[in-house]
């Protein structure tokens, strides 16, 4: 209860309980003015009635006849409710039900209030009463009243009953406040216990939905979405670690052995210097590889993701088919290249440059003879680069394994690569809400990335017609 | 050559220092931003070196107000930030050329030696007697005319106005390219390769030599 008073949605509550409590007391209030007023007026309608009635009656039949008028309405009521008195001019009474003329009260005509004997139960009780005078002509006054107990009681009742209300309102006020403020903290206690439970590291808790859609779901449904992304990465570095421990510890213990070797060998100075540059060697190896892993991790990370601007792919398509035109040639291969005037794509230049070079360097190593062709074609909305091949290709069952990280198959582990190459296409891919996959090209593989293409009309002008690499003239090198 | 290295890290300043050094540059080292500024306000040098991230000035800082003193010395920035991003903004701070964190000493001295070679203006280079007119884009050698492709002009067009320093291949990659990726395969070596058979075969002295361990050059013998 006590951290329950310490909760924002207590106070929160309390405002509104507050607010809530104001405008019943003021209902309140208002119903409980206007309807004493009311039953004011209705009092003095009555007298003002009666004393017309009589009035007219002493006018038409004189003081006999109001006396006797006066008699039949005193007899005609069961509780005397409405007071009556006649009196001379001396104030001495002639009729009525009232024994004397109130103390207090004036003689002119007006409105008068003056206690009166309670009824009935005979007690000294005393009640209040509401009395007009009016005098007759010929000096005799008549004082008509009523009885103000009825209407006393139906106020007290009123009272009473207000009261009441006003306490229900308040408990049921406090109750809800509390009820509201409980359930409210039972889901903020649901969203806190989950981020406890990941702060002790178990990073796949999630906040539990309650199905019904509302604002705390959608809170809990971001926070999931959120915690699934975290997740992700940090499963991601978690494997980048691992795989860099496993993969750099191996050259890096093969290093530290050769300088080890050196020293206990008492070498000849060239054999000193072979050590030394084949250390050099090792140690660019790691770094290129240590590189690598890093553009992986970042592009993964996303966090370059603000800045991709507009880039011409079919620019960066021919560039990197000129870079490795003559690698092709060399091989014997033939590299043809296709594409469309422009393509232009929301991208980071640099990493889709690594991007397509990391392909078409694949094709160009796992081709033994043959051609190797790039394309770089709008697909509708996409943008479709191709790099097929004519060489052995990859077993269905492995085109996925291959572009995890350090994954080498087979037959290509003789070849020099770090097994970190399709690894990097793919986190360019995701970066830029692409994607790639590999697929037969009968024979050889054929390596399919595709982006969300921009209109023609995207590039900036001057960057759409210059600096185009000017266009391989032999698109092939074969011979 | 006066060469004033900026750098903090003890061990990475006495490598550089014992490289130039060795090929006969004179060397002036500080150790901190503010004595980095200082010494280059006061002196005279040829090139510095200045390391992106000092102790109370950052190197960028240093070159921005030696650019705006009407400094124009060559800036060779060293940092360890090697993102494209990060080396763009490396240039636009007035740096001229930008090298990452570990590196060979052979690219170092490279590019602090193609640094301080001032490109002329002239639209022949001669190496030899390699001769390339710049205005009509053409190439001989000994009076014989050379079909190059455009890619290898531009090439060769480097290799001669660097005629005589060592240029490594990401040099060569940067420079001619413009590009900062990482081939897997040594491309660039094909693509000098390619040139070296048009400019060098059928003459008797070669022109375009490998550097062992270090990259290519291009020199009269």
């Amino acid at each position: 209860m006590l951290r329950l008073l310490r909760t924002n949605a207590l106070r929160l509550a309390a405002v509104y309980f507050a607010l809530f409590a104001v405008s019943v007391l003021a209902l309140l209030a208002f119903i409980y003015f206007s309807i004493a007023n009311f039953v004011d007026r209705q009092t003095e309608a009555i007298i003002r009635a009666e004393i017309r009635g009589l009035a007219d009656q002493y006018e038409r039949a004189g003081l006999p006849g109001l006396i006797d008028t006066i008699h039949a309405r005193i007899a005609g009521q069961q509780v005397h409710a409405t007071l009556y008195l006649v009196t001379d001019q001396q104030l001495q009474p002639l009729a009525g039900n009232l024994t004397f003329w109130p103390s207090a009260s004036p003689l002119r005509p007006g409105w008068i209030r003056f206690p009166v004997e309670a009824r009935g139960d005979g007690t000294s009780e005393t009640d209040s009463a509401l009395a007009s005078v009016f005098v007759l002509s010929g000096g005799y006054r008549l004082l008509v009243g009523r009885d103000l107990s009825d209407a006393e009681a139906f106020r007290a009742r009123m009272n009473h009953t207000l009261a009441w209300a006003g306490w229900l309102t308040f408990a049921l006020g406090i109750a809800g406040a509390v009820l509201m403020t409980r359930n409210m903290l039972r889901r903020v206690e649901l969203v806190n216990r989950t981020s406890a439970g990941i702060i002790h590291g178990d990073l796949s808790q999630r906040v539990p939905l309650n199905g019904s859609g509302d604002e705390f779901d959608q809170l809990a449904t971001n926070l999931n979405a959120m915690l699934e992304r975290i997740e992700q990465l940090v499963i991601g570095m978690r494997q980048v670690t691992d795989n860099i421990a496993h993969d750099l510890r191996t050259p890096l213990a093969r290093l530290r052995a050769r300088l080890e070797m050196a020293l206990l060998e008492r070498p000849t100075a060239t054999r000193y210097v072979k050590t030394l540059r084949d250390g050099i060697d090792d140690a660019d190896h790691l770094l290129a590889t240590f590189n690598a892993l890093l553009s992986i991790a970042k592009a993964e990370a996303g966090s370059r993701r603000d800045l991709l601007v507009v880039v011409d792919l079919a620019r960066i398509a021919l560039s990197m088919a000129e870079l490795y035109e003559p690698v092709a040639e060399k091989k014997g291969l033939m590299l043809t290249v296709s594409s469309d005037p422009v393509l232009p794509v929301k991208g980071n230049e640099h990493l889709l440059s690594q991007a397509i070079a990391n392909l078409l360097d694949n094709a160009i190593k796992y081709t033994a003879a043959g051609t190797v062709t790039l394309s770089a074609r709008r697909d509708g909305t996409t943008a479709r680069i191709e790099v097929a091949d004519s060489g052995s290709g990859i077993p269905v069952d492995q085109r996925e394994a291959v572009f995890e990280r350090f994954v080498r198959l087979e037959p290509s582990r003789s070849t020099p690569g770090n097994g970190l190459g399709l690894s990097l296409v793919r986190a360019v891919a995701k970066l830029h809400g692409g994607e790639v996959r590999l697929e037969d090209n009968d024979p050889g593989l054929r390596a399919v990335l595709t982006l969300a293409a921009l209109d023609d009309q995207a590039m900036p002008r001057e960057a759409a017609a210059s600096d185009r690499p000017a266009a391989l003239r032999r698109a092939s090198g074969g011979r | 050559m006066r060469v004033l290295v900026v750098e903090d890290d003890t061990e990475t300043a006495a490598y550089v220092t014992k490289g130039l050094t060795e090929r006969g540059h004179v060397v002036d080292l500080a150790t901190d931003g503010y004595q980095g500024l200082d010494r280059a306000q006061r002196g005279t040098f040829d090139a510095m070196i200045i390391d992106r991230m000092l102790p109370q000035l950052d190197g960028l800082s240093i070159i921005v107000t030696l650019r705006s003193a009407g400094i124009n010395t060559p800036v060779l920035v060293l940092s360890a930030l090697s993102d494209v991003d990060d080396r763009v903004q490396g240039l636009s701070a007035g740096g001229d050329d930008y090298l990452v964190k570990p590196f060979a000493l052979s690219e170092l001295l490279a590019r602090v030696s193609a640094l301080t070679r001032r490109g002329t203006s002239a639209s022949r280079l001669n190496v030899a007697d390699l001769e390339m007119d710049l205005l009509s884009r053409t190439v001989t050698r000994a009076g014989r005319p050379l079909d190059l492709l455009p890619r290898e002009f531009r090439l060769l067009e480097y290799l001669m106005r660097h005629a005589g320093e060592v240029l490594t291949r990401t040099m060569l990659l940067e420079k001619v390219w413009d590009s900062h990726v990482d081939p897997q395969t040594n491309v660039i070596d094909v693509h000098v390769g390619r040139l070296r058979q048009k400019i060098d075969r059928g003459f008797a002295a070669p022109l375009l030599h490998t550097v062992r361990g270090a990259g290519y050059c291009l020199r009269a013998t």
